[in-house]
């Protein structure tokens, strides 16, 4: 079984772009990863394209071989929608596809464009991720249903808003440097806690924004990357996805993700690595209960112990592990369509050396953690640098 | 989901829509497979363990509240309804998904009781499940 290589990774700057395309974002993110890359677009034997709320938001299904188009290839296409986790997904198939021997070259990448809808379009079309007869039809939103798990979280375990805060205040600081980051600008647990309450305990600042952006990964076999002499440091060594019931109310645990936990435990086994020699991590904090939620089901920490890490400063910049040092969804931003594959691409430059951030990076192994819905779906990877 | 008129354009769900009408006529039942496990309809298979023989069984008259939390920037369905409290409730074999009613969410707390019937929505005079005080 071959290697997977990340030859080249580009972004859109996230955040505010009402006027500009999917495709255009997409254009933009893939000619990135190409130039990175120096792949020649030719090679290229498929897409896979990530992406949720197109028919909404640009009443625009179809979106893979628009967004080959868009991309300048050729090759087959095809879109992968598991709501926020749909770029990971595609991440993952890419990654088997190149193991299985069926590419040796792909793109990877997702879109989203979500500031055209408004505030409460979005939050109508994000509720779809949810069960609509369950939970739709009870009023919930997505900040209710992450207010509902970080209730049971605390009625379980204990922690408090403050406790929160301190994740966004974290994850604020790490995206004051990142370019393509939507918030660069610092927080602190005082803001956090005056904001005005979304879904409680959830504030604004607990909540990630509304982001229009996009992302590109191009990936390569170990052998293409020998043949054509790439300088690409960092491979996609293991692969994960768990699944769970849709609505919360029929899971087993309300404070707990265990479709996180099936995929830590796959990707750690597929890398052969373990929690503890994980240096870094992106996680999906699109509510600050939620990065709680993941650094316990990546097994960084048991259940219930997660929850004062950045308070701690474990997960912080200059902490052990630090914890999206990006700036998370809670301040790049979260472009839901665009974020598993996003992750990749912070982690791959985090990793390589050439992130603003890389300094922080205590060491070679790093993992991305994206969900979809309330962690109905799930996607880890983990990335390492090649000795 | 409304139309450009404001009417409320959803469809009959023949399941979903016969579970609310047995919750509203005060006969709520749920679905219980051999195992004991519990789900809701419309469902063939149970959830848990994949078994195809389901029976309707009573729904307990009382729920203990799991989480709750007060929505206070809705989806444009629930838009003059907020805010308003969503709430799990737990009822033995299956947990229900709902609006409180005659409660405040301060007068709330994890496992206070609640029962089960029909409210409706200010916005969309949808049918919602809701829960009161016991």
């Amino acid at each position: 079984m071959t290697g997977v290589r990340v030859a080249g990774v580009g972004l859109t700057h996230f955040g505010k772009h009402p006027e500009r395309t999917g495709r255009d974002l997409f254009a933009e993110a893939s000619q990135r990863a190409f130039e990175d890359a120096g792949v020649p677009r030719a090679d290229v034997e498929q897409l896979n394209y990530g992406n949720f709320m197109g028919e909404l938001s640009e009443h625009q299904g179809h979106q893979g071989p628009l967004m080959a188009e868009a991309a300048g290839l050729t090759a087959p296409a095809t879109r992968y929608e598991s709501a926020c986790a749909s770029s990971g997904v595609a991440v993952r198939e890419a990654v088997k596809d190149i193991r299985n021997g069926e590419a040796d070259v792909t793109l990877v990448g997702g879109a989203e464009r979500m500031n055209n809808l408004g505030t409460a379009g979005t939050t109508e079309a994000l509720a779809i991720a949810a069960d609509d007869l369950y939970e739709v039809r009870a009023g919930m939103t997505f900040p209710a249903a992450y207010a509902l798990m970080a209730r049971a979280y605390f009625d379980k375990y204990g922690g408090s808003g403050e406790d929160l805060a301190e994740i966004a205040v974290k994850n604020h600081d790490n995206a004051l440097d990142n370019e393509f980051a939507q918030f660069q600008r610092a927080i602190t647990v005082e803001d956090a806690l005056d904001a005005p309450t979304i879904a409680d305990p959830l504030g604004l600042y607990d909540a990630c924004p509304i982001t229009d952006g996009a992302s590109a990964a191009v990936l390569v076999s170990d052998e293409y990357a020998e043949e054509h002499d790439l300088d690409a440091p960092v491979s996609v060594t293991g692969t994960g996805q768990g699944g769970d019931k849709m609505a919360l109310q029929d899971r087993q645990f309300l404070a707990r993700t265990p479709a996180a936990e099936r995929a830590a435990e796959e990707a750690y086994d597929d890398a052969g690595i373990g929690p503890r020699d994980v240096s870094v991590a992106e996680v999906h904090d699109c509510f600050t209960i939620a990065e709680v939620l993941a650094l316990e089901a990546l097994d960084f920490y048991a259940p219930g112990e997660g929850i004062g890490a950045a308070a701690r400063g474990e997960t912080t910049r200059d902490g052990d592990r630090p914890v999206n040092l990006s700036g998370g969804l809670k301040a790049k931003g979260h472009p839901v369509g665009a974020t598993g594959t996003s992750q990749v691409v912070e982690m791959t430059r985090l990793l390589r050396g050439d992130h603003p951030n890389s300094d922080a990076v205590p060491g070679p192994v790093g993992v991305t953690h994206n969900a979809g819905g309330t962690v109905a779906s799930t996607t880890v990877h983990v990335l390492e640098v090649e000795e | 989901m409304s139309d450009e008129s404001g009417e409320a354009d959803r469809v009959r769900d023949e399941g979903f829509d016969d579970f609310l009408d047995a919750i509203e006529s005060g006969e709520g039942f749920y679905l219980e497979c051999p195992e004991g496990h519990g789900s809701l309809p419309p469902r063939r298979v149970c959830p848990h363990c994949g078994a195809t023989d389901l029976e309707h069984v009573a729904l307990p008259e009382t729920g203990e509240i799991e989480t709750y939390t007060t929505v206070h920037v809705a989806a444009p369905e629930f838009a003059d309804d907020a805010p308003y409290v969503t709430a799990v409730a737990d009822f033995g074999a299956v947990r229900l998904t709902g609006q409180l009613r005659e409660l405040d969410a301060g007068e709330l707390d994890v496992g206070t009781e609640v029962t089960v019937g029909i409210g409706e929505s200010e916005t969309a005079d949808e049918r919602v499940l809701a829960f009161r005080p016991r």
